[in-house]
């Protein structure tokens, strides 16, 4: 079996005409509620030891109720949970502290509502301390605690023990850049060790670079779900979708083409040029190209905005903006009109496979109307021909210069 | 139920370590601190001694200490103190802590749980404070008090039972919550406290029967005030609803845990 197997599980929050019909189903009697109101549905996964899952949805999506669920505060309407082993939810961190105690006696108080025993709070003491690295004021009280200095202490007991399923809840951010860093390298060290974790963020990259697999939620159901990049793609789809809006994801080369909108204006042609003027699939590090994308304009539109920008194989955007931010919009497009843009760049990239992402919009941002939005088209190759050796993913000249004393 | 009990045995280092928190954290920046718990009532007994021991002192039967109302009143009041306590608290216990419950996982029975064990010890030192009082007011002790153990015991049982099946019905009709300190004012002057019972008209007497807190305060009273064994009849028919209504509470308490995170 699974380490977290999720079986149709549903949750209604149910509703009564009046409470005492809700009463008196505690002792059996078959009253009906009046209103039955589901925030998920039929949701269904597995999730084995090791792996990292994130979960991302749009807000009232139900990752929070579903995370509720699985951390057993909340109960299922429908469909059944079962876990092997114990699960720590870095979710809210801080509950719980009483402002009058001190760190240390807050730190007993809240493992002990983890559920750990006095020798087992006593053996970690130590080491939650050293972790939160607040000195002295681990015995004053929480009251005169920075809130940064709060979040030290409440990471580092929700933290002390490493659990089988760990919950990390949007901000990956506590405490100031250093501690950012350790809390990561914490949980980063955890899942080395085998610790599954269940991320939930709206942060496209942190799901990128942390998870294995990503699920994606919308109204309460599982719409997707599968390689990161991919799920990550369709769900910004998914927030510039307007009514009438398709959506098409094609494989391309081993990466996942996604087109989506209403179609009102088209790509129809998009070609790199590399320094040459020809046709280029490889480019070389450094090099100034030309992108070429030919509009066609379906259906006369008040005004255009064409975006585009390169994403490394991972999804994450390297550079790119928009017409928009250029100022240079086109306004009163006309039906059967085609327009050709020409992007010029110089390809200071690291080394390896990249996407073009492009987009037609209304407006500044993809939010209003959406009219073509493509998510990994045109893969081109950067390759280093000319270049000294670099490490990174952009490339910039360094100029060292060495002098003796 | 049984469950319900072990995840408590398993959670007992966090219910002592919330009873000693609560404790803490009353003394934290207050001089006097956790004292004023053992004020209050004391207080109470003090206003109510002043302005009634003329009126009543008369009437207090079988006793001639001169301060044997108040001795009387202190008795009643350890009672009532210690049920009225924990009811209340039990009846917003679960919207004050609905952050926890909702945010948290953790076992429910373990919130009642801190709520006797810091009422119970709030009601000793109440206790010892007023032995200190007898003492100062010349009045006899005796192993007679030793009752006291069992009587703590129904008192809390019944409150709980009261106050859990309150307090979880508050969650979803807060109206409860508003009512029950009326109810509750009620029902402190329906029992023989400040008053001794028999100033109630003969013909109206018996109606104290139907008053469980009656057999209660009565034996506390018996036993604090006249030094005398309570009467086991009618405090086994408290003992016996008491039971009930926790039983009861408890099957509530399972029912609508799961619901309660919902509403909350």
């Amino acid at each position: 079996m699974s380490l977290l197997s999720v079986q149709n599980v549903g949750k209604a929050f149910r509703t009564y005409s009046a409470e005492w019909k809700r009463f008196a189903r505690w002792f059996g009697l078959p009253l009906k509620p009046s209103e039955e109101h589901w925030v998920l549905r039929h949701i269904s996964f597995e999730i084995n030891s090791g792996e990292a899952i994130g979960f991302i949805g749009q807000n009232g999506a139900g990752k929070s109720t579903l995370l509720k669920i699985i951390t057993d505060t909340m109960r299922p309407s429908e469909g059944k949970i079962q876990v092997k082993g114990r699960i720590a939810a870095i979710l809210e961190l801080g509950m719980g502290f009483n402002p009058e105690l001190t760190g240390r006696q807050n730190v007993f108080h809240a493992a002990g509502l983890m559920g750990f025993s006095a020798d087992q709070i006593q053996q970690a003491m130590q080491g939650i301390e050293e972790f939160a690295e607040i000195g002295e004021y681990f015995d004053t009280p929480v009251r005169t605690y920075s809130s940064g200095m709060q979040m030290r202490v409440a990471f580092a007991v929700a933290t002390a023990y490493r659990p089988d399923i760990l919950i990390v809840d949007e901000a990956l951010s506590v405490g100031d850049a250093y501690f950012q860093h350790k809390s990561f390298d914490r949980i980063m060290q955890f899942r080395r060790e085998g610790t599954t974790l269940l991320i939930v963020s709206h942060d496209t990259n942190v799901i990128k670079k942390l998870c294995d697999r990503a699920i994606l939620l919308n109204n309460g159901v599982v719409i997707k779900e599968g390689v990161p990049e991919q799920v990550m793609d369709y769900y910004n789809v998914l927030i510039a979708q307007k009514e009438n809006a398709t959506i098409i994801q094609n494989s391309n080369g081993g990466r996942t083409e996604t087109i989506a909108g209403t179609g009102e204006a088209v790509f129809s042609n998009i070609v790199l040029y590399n320094s040459e003027g020809k046709r280029a699939k490889l480019i070389k590090v450094g090099e100034p190209v030309e992108l070429h994308f030919t509009v066609t304009v379906m259906k006369s539109i008040d005004s255009l905005v064409l975006g585009c920008g390169i994403t490394d194989r991972l999804g994450q955007m390297m550079f790119g903006t928009n017409t928009w931010h250029t100022g240079q919009i086109l306004k009163n497009a006309k039906e059967g009109d085609v327009y050709i843009y020409k992007v010029a760049f110089v390809a200071n990239l690291g080394i390896g496979s990249y996407a073009v992402h492009c987009s037609l919009v209304e407006n500044h941002t993809h939010m209003y109307k959406n009219f073509e939005w493509r998510d990994g088209t045109l893969i081109f190759e950067v390759v280093n021909v000319d270049k000294e050796f670099f490490v990174g993913c952009m490339w910039n000249k360094m100029h060292f210069e060495i002098e003796k004393k | 139920m049984f469950g319900m009990f072990r995840s408590l045995w398993q959670y007992r280092h966090f219910v002592l370590s919330s009873i000693r928190n609560e404790l803490v954290s009353r003394f934290a920046r207050s001089k006097l601190g956790g004292l004023w718990m053992i004020i209050n009532p004391l207080s109470q007994v003090l206003i109510y001694a002043l302005i009634l021991s003329n009126i009543l002192s008369a009437k207090l039967p079988g006793i001639d200490n001169k301060y044997a109302y108040a001795i009387y009143l202190m008795a009643g009041l350890l009672a009532w103190n210690l049920f009225s306590e924990i009811i209340s608290r039990c009846l917003t216990l679960f919207i004050e802590q609905g952050n926890l419950i909702k945010k948290m996982s953790f076992p429910r029975i373990t919130l009642p749980a801190i709520v006797i064990g810091s009422c119970g010890l709030n009601n000793i030192l109440l206790f010892i404070s007023m032995l200190g009082i007898f003492a100062l007011l010349g009045h006899q002790f005796s192993l007679t008090m030793l009752w006291l153990i069992p009587l703590t015991f129904i008192v809390i049982i019944l409150a709980l039972g009261i106050g859990l099946i309150l307090g979880i019905m508050n969650v979803f009709l807060r109206d409860i919550g508003q009512a029950f300190p009326i109810i509750f004012q009620i029902w402190f002057w329906f029992t023989p406290i400040v008053y001794p019972e028999n100033i109630i008209p003969e013909s109206y007497r018996h109606w104290l029967v139907l008053n469980p807190m009656y057999a209660i305060t009565n034996a506390y009273h018996q036993v604090l005030v006249y030094n005398k064994a309570p009467n086991m009849d009618s405090l086994i028919n408290t003992a016996a609803i008491a039971v009930v209504l926790a039983l009861l509470s408890l099957f509530l308490f399972r029912r609508a845990s799961a619901e309660m995170v919902d509403v909350l």
